[in-house]
């Protein structure tokens, strides 16, 4: 996709920089600048939108982090509306990296998995349908997702978490001394992985397309067995794209909101363990105090945001760098 | 190289070591003899549910071929083997969330569907009582994501046209790329972040009020980057002998790129377009914060609050009585249906009209 060779920058400069110049009346040129200048003030604007998106939202939290008589970064406690405010981001960052961290732990083999059953294991019929089917479940809107977790998934987990408690319970993570398997971070951390799932086989499904045939029939024609070729092949070439279709995933479930505001119980507490009722995040925080909040709430609530805003933007900053530099070396079209 | 050297030659000399390789129906009749042994199980012994029994039997099947084909085989080809099976069981593992959803969508969703639940607005109807149905949200869906539409495709045409067609260029390359890195960026901004940006830049410091309109704009700043790049896509295969032919007849650069670039990469432009609206369409979080909720039909984007499909179905859940969660199914069954009938469209047209090689 996308390789169709380009003509030669010198010559595909002249038709507008030069010859036009001798060849086009005024009034062509006239029209030329002005399109320029149009689609150029297009592609500005996103540029300014991605300032203006950083710019409004530093200037609005700021009310917020001058009224804060607690630590913003180490309280745990949500009351930016009581006299004197107090509120801060541990419970919410940590929620949020914990249930990425749980969806990312199960959706990131899993969308491997998928990439190399689409590309290397199933026919051309099969693995279209296979590609159809991910798609498809990208397609889903995510507050469609979080009903689903509400009312199919989440029954259906208190078993799995009994088991954990009970095989696993030494483990923090697993244990569960409530004894009350309702909307927890577990249920949040699945939802999310079937979210996600679709973004992580997409895009290293799209790198192991490119993996040279070459190289693939080499391994093949000596003799490796299908692993075998994909260790030798096919992990090599795509590593750089695997990772960052795992890190614009983690991107994703960093920054999901309605599903996981519906699969947690929202709670303002560090804790571990991940099937007991809790657990909250950035993204669904916002929305599920939005109505109730205050003017110091508001605006707390959009400083909570701006933190959600760099830590996404520092994500996805990471993974399109290593994705344009391995383009770079491979010569091909990101 | 030297990896696949190494196997090579570990292959050559395996293979003539013992050639023997498992019989085509082995890993069908270990599979049989799995879930066989698991079902017994299940009865004779404490281990049961339908998960319990699942996982037993995938675990038996698992020892079983790899036991098996280990000695038959080799280590490389057990090896082989398991890497195949958990390809597969990662793609029934898409499968079966996706089914799952579905079933449960369309079971419990038709239950909701009538002629009432799409014609009439929740005017009037209490949380707890049947009846009413979604008219308002299905209108202020449309409106919404209608201008998201009309303000996202011309700008979104436009950078991507800046992008293909002037960023080659000497002095533009630069800016260019930098405006393709944040598109790309742009992409992974949650979309709750875009919806405080709005609230921010529209409502507290515009004074717009929060409305249909603010919810556009958001809906507009989340399809933007996807219209980009998939329009980008697209205008890069159009062939440069068909630029040169029209350059060539004297016709200037921006009535090559109106009227033979465009056009040529049309299919492709809509196709992505449409996959950018399927993706607003269902976006909630947005909505949440830049419009207030409303139980009747509000036709006027502009002033008031105005209800969608989303925030419909969120203020269904939310109530959670039986008949308000009766209502979200049945609105989300209709917001999936929408979704898909988009993205299908797009399907197909990206099938039909793509741009010919």
């Amino acid at each position: 996709m996308g390789t169709t060779p380009r003509l030669d920058p010198a010559l595909a400069t002249s038709p507008d920089e030069d010859a036009s110049r001798q060849v086009l009346g005024p009034a062509e040129r006239r029209g030329d600048q002005v399109f320029r200048a149009v689609s150029r003030g297009a592609a500005q604007l996103i540029l300014l939108l991605l300032a203006a998106i950083a710019l409004f939202l530093v200037w609005r939290a700021f009310p917020a982090f001058q009224a804060n008589t607690a630590s913003f970064l180490t309280t745990t406690a949500w009351f930016p509306d009581q006299d004197p405010p107090v509120f801060g981001i541990a419970a919410l960052a940590f929620g949020t990296v914990l249930t990425a961290a749980v969806a990312m732990v199960l959706a990131v083999p899993v969308g491997y998995g998928i990439a190399l059953f689409t590309v290397f294991y199933a026919d051309r019929r099969v693995g279209a349908a296979a590609g159809f089917i991910t798609d498809l479940l990208a397609a889903v809107p995510s507050i469609v997702f979080g009903l689903w977790g509400l009312a199919v998934l989440q029954p259906h987990l208190g078993g799995l978490g009994q088991w954990l408690n009970t095989y696993l319970g030494a483990i923090p993570l697993f244990r569960n001394d409530s004894g009350l398997y309702t909307k927890s971070i577990l249920v949040a951390g699945i939802v999310l992985a079937i979210m996600v799932l679709p973004t992580v086989s997409a895009l290293s499904r799209e790198v192991f397309v490119r993996v040279p045939a070459t190289h693939v029939e080499a391994a093949l024609a000596l003799g490796a067995t299908r692993w075998e070729m994909v260790r030798a092949s096919v992990l090599p070439f795509a590593r750089p794209g695997m990772v960052s279709a795992a890190m614009l995933g983690l991107g994703r479930a960093l920054g999901e909101t309605i599903a996981v505001a519906l699969v947690l119980s929202a709670a303002f507490d560090v804790s571990w363990q991940l099937s007991e009722p809790g657990g909250n995040t950035f993204a669904a925080n916002i929305a599920l105090k939005w109505n109730e909040a205050g003017p110091i709430g508001l605006s707390a609530l959009i400083a909570s945001g701006l933190v959600l805003f760099a830590l996404t933007l520092a994500v996805n900053v990471t993974a399109r760098a290593i994705l344009a530099r391995r383009a770079r070396f491979s010569g091909g079209a990101a | 190289m030297s990896r696949v050297e190494t196997y090579a030659t570990a292959a050559l000399v395996e293979d003539a070591l013992r050639g023997q390789r498992l019989p085509g129906w082995a890993a069908p009749a270990a599979a049989g003899l799995a879930v066989m042994t698991a079902l017994l199980l299940a009865v004779a012994t404490p281990v049961d549910g339908v998960a319990g029994t699942a996982v037993v039997a995938v675990l038996l099947f698992v020892g079983l071929q790899t036991a098996w084909s280990v000695r038959v085989e080799g280590r490389r080809h057990a090896v082989d083997r398991l890497a195949t099976t958990a390809v597969h069981a990662a793609f029934l593992a898409a499968v079966l969330p996706l089914l799952s959803v579905l079933v449960t969508l369309i079971a419990k969703g038709i239950r909701a569907m009538s002629g009432e639940f799409l014609t009439t607005s929740m005017r009037g109807v209490s949380p707890t009582s049947a009846g009413g149905g979604l008219y308002h949200a299905l209108i202020g869906t449309l409106e919404q994501v209608g201008i998201a539409v009309l303000l996202a495709i011309p700008l979104g045409v436009l950078a991507a046209i800046y992008l293909v067609e002037y960023g080659q260029h000497a002095g533009h390359r630069g800016f260019a790329r930098a405006v393709g890195f944040v598109v790309d960026v742009m992409t992974g901004v949650p979309s709750v972040v875009v919806g405080l940006f709005v609230y921010t830049a529209l409502v507290l410091t515009l004074g717009l009020g929060r409305s249909g309109l603010a919810a556009s704009v958001a809906l507009t700043i989340l399809m933007l980057p996807m219209v980009v790049r998939s329009c980008e896509e697209m205008l890069r295969v159009v062939p440069d002998e068909l630029r040169e032919a029209s350059y060539a007849l004297g016709v200037p650069r921006w009535r090559t790129i109106v009227r033979v670039v465009v056009p040529t990469a049309m299919g492709g432009i809509v196709t992505g377009a449409m996959l950018a609206v399927a993706r607003a369409a269902g976006e909630t979080a947005p909505l949440l914060l830049t419009t207030f909720l409303s139980k009747s039909v509000n036709a006027d984007p502009t002033n008031g609050p105005q209800a969608a499909l989303p925030t419909f179905l969120w203020d269904q859940i939310a109530s959670s009585t039986p008949a308000s969660v009766d209502r979200a199914w049945g609105a989300a069954l209709v917001l999936v249906l929408v979704v898909t009938a988009l993205y299908l469209t797009a399907r197909i047209l990206a099938r039909t009209t793509g741009v010919k090689r």
